[in-house]
């Protein structure tokens, strides 16, 4: 199995593993991501009908309704919520829901930050391991 | 960077200013450092968008809050929440989520804010001025305001805005600094005819087209021919910040910093430059229908929040009629606003008509919708960006005359001639 290593920036720091679910295409959690079940709802996306729970997330950055930050809150608090997000920068709206599920319930959402060309690695199905300075292992399938 | 805090912003953070200012300004400097601000600055008022109910967690942080003896440091509207609190019973809207969104506006509430519940703060009182610093929530709303106001916010999420009202401070990031309000993506909108730019459904498409070439690029836009109503850049802002992350846009000899073009782009030039035609705007107001069907169950009017020149429009539309009984026709709007309406006089018309009004909310933000709705016709791109992903219903997207003219008929009807080349 081909393994590459990737380095980047832990916007919130933690260690994740999990299966890739990739696109280059941003988006927007409300309306976009139910939270109740994980799947992802915008039909617009190229996601569309995915399910992220448990899932390496690897979006490049949201978009839209700033109430992306409640939904991935609500996600978290009822365990549906990806294991790990992997964005192109970092993506206020996701640090601040990792931020305030660490505040409300001791429960922070790693997330990391890797370069647009890293991110091109990145494919849905790979199975992926986040540790805490930021690595990113891919392993490919 | 390393944040340097003030006095002030170390006592708040110590808990010397009560423990919910505390939590508030944790949350700040956590988010500040990820930003990798150089300071906090002070702001002049905020808009809260956390209002909107989802579930439990966010009621959880609302709750806490305020249990805690929270109250905000400046003026504070407050966006829409999850129930129309007085009429909810009308609609469909079950009553454990009724109790639990009303919980939800009872916390904010107890914060010392203004009750506004409105997606449009910028239709009311406490508007902010040019060049004020604010922390601002709801996407229509930030972009409105940096853009058409030229008050400066960053593009804040739910949940941060309420902890930039309490301590009244935010991190000194992005669009609060003047050079990163520069343009970046030109779009050149010559060739589209008056006539188009003249129609009401020509802001909210280009918003939409905008938006996705825009993703989070601060887009300028030369070559108006008239000037566009507050309404109408209403309508384009809205749109853009759906279908990407625009959190302000510059508007040649329009917009206030964008007197001209270099100014609008601060000397720089444009990384990109689009030239926009009726071709691309015809593929995106398509994009925006998410239907085969011509069925029609309701009309869904007023998002972002309808202000009392929308309501005077609609009134002239539909004097004398009256839509088909089969069809629902609804205006969200804010209650300052309906209650403008009313004192002009527009509730006759309205309840000839047929036409229904909810406050305090919209059909995204709380479930009120019966199930035998499934066919919408709006004229706003954002209730047609969210409504398929949130609400999984069919939308139409029209003008405000073709929305009128469907609920009358019954069925989705569009006047296609302003859109042929």
């Amino acid at each position: 199995m081909a393994k590459l290593i990737i380095s980047g920036k832990p916007i919130i720091a933690g260690s994740a593993k999990g299966v890739a679910l990739v696109s280059s295409e941003p988006l927007s959690f409300w309306g976009g991501y139910d939270w109740k079940s994980g799947e992802i709802t915008d039909r617009r996306h190229p996601l569309s009908g995915a399910n992220a729970m448990g899932k390496v997330l690897a979006i490049p950055f949201t978009r839209g309704s700033s109430t992306t930050t409640a939904v991935l809150l609500e996600a978290i608090r009822a365990g549906t919520a990806p294991s790990a997000i992997i964005t192109t920068s970092t993506d206020f709206f996701f640090a601040l829901a990792s931020i305030v599920a660490d505040e409300l319930y001791t429960q922070p959402l790693p997330l990391v930050a890797v370069s647009e060309s890293d991110f091109a690695h990145l494919k849905t199905g790979d199975r992926i391991e986040i540790d805490d300075h930021g690595n990113v292992t891919i392993f490919e399938n | 960077m390393t944040l340097s805090l003030t006095n002030k912003d170390h006592e708040m953070l110590r808990g010397d200013h009560g423990p919910a200012t505390k939590m508030a300004m944790s949350i700040l400097v956590r988010m500040a450092e990820v930003a990798n601000a150089a300071e906090l600055i002070d702001i002049t008022s905020a808009h809260i968008d956390s209002t909107v109910y989802i579930g439990e967690a966010g009621l959880e942080f609302a709750e806490r809050l305020a249990s805690l003896g929270a109250k905000v440091a400046v003026p504070t509207t407050l966006n829409v929440s999850g129930l129309d609190e007085h009429h909810w019973q009308e609609w469909a809207v079950p009553s454990e989520w009724a109790r639990q969104a009303h919980r939800q506006m009872l916390a904010y509430q107890s914060m010392g804010t203004i009750p506004t519940w409105t997606c449009a703060p910028y239709q009311t009182e406490t508007r902010p001025a040019f060049g004020q610093q604010i922390a601002w929530g709801e996407s229509n709303a930030i972009v409105f305001a940096n853009s058409v106001i030229g008050a400066r916010t960053e593009r804040y999420p739910d949940l941060f805005d309420i902890c930039c009202a309490i301590t009244g401070r935010a991190p000194k990031i992005g669009l609060h600094i003047t050079e990163n309000r520069a343009g970046e993506l030109l779009l050149n909108v010559n060739d589209i005819p008056e006539s188009l730019q003249l129609s009401d459904d020509f802001y909210p498409v280009l918003g939409h087209f905008i938006g996705s070439k825009a993703h989070d690029q601060i887009p300028v836009i030369e070559g108006m021919c008239i000037v566009p109503s507050e309404d109408q850049l209403k309508a384009l802002g809205a749109a853009s910040a759906s279908s990407g992350a625009v959190a302000l846009f510059h508007m040649v000899g329009v917009t206030p910093e964008a007197t001209t073009r270099e100014e609008a782009f601060q000397g720089q030039r444009p990384q990109k430059t689009i030239k926009v035609t009726t071709d691309l705007l015809r593929e995106a107001r398509q994009q925006l229908t998410q239907t085969d069907s011509e069925k029609l169950d309701m009309v869904v009017l007023g998002s972002p929040h309808f202000s009392l020149a929308e309501f005077k429009q609609l009134v002239r539309l539909i004097a004398g009629k009256q839509k088909n009984p089969s069809v629902k026709f609804l205006v969200t709007s804010s209650r300052a606003m309906t209650e403008l309406a009313r004192q002009a006089g527009f509730f006759d018309a309205l309840e000839a008509f047929g036409a229904q009004l909810t406050v305090d909310t919209c059909i995204l933000t709380t479930p009120m919708l019966p199930p035998e709705v499934k066919y919408l016709m709006t004229n706003s791109a954002k209730f047609a960006y969210y409504s398929p992903g949130l609400l999984e219903r069919k939308i139409a997207f029209g003008s405000l005359k073709d929305c009128v003219n469907s609920a009358i008929e019954g069925m989705v009807i569009r006047d296609e001639s302003l859109w042929q080349n």
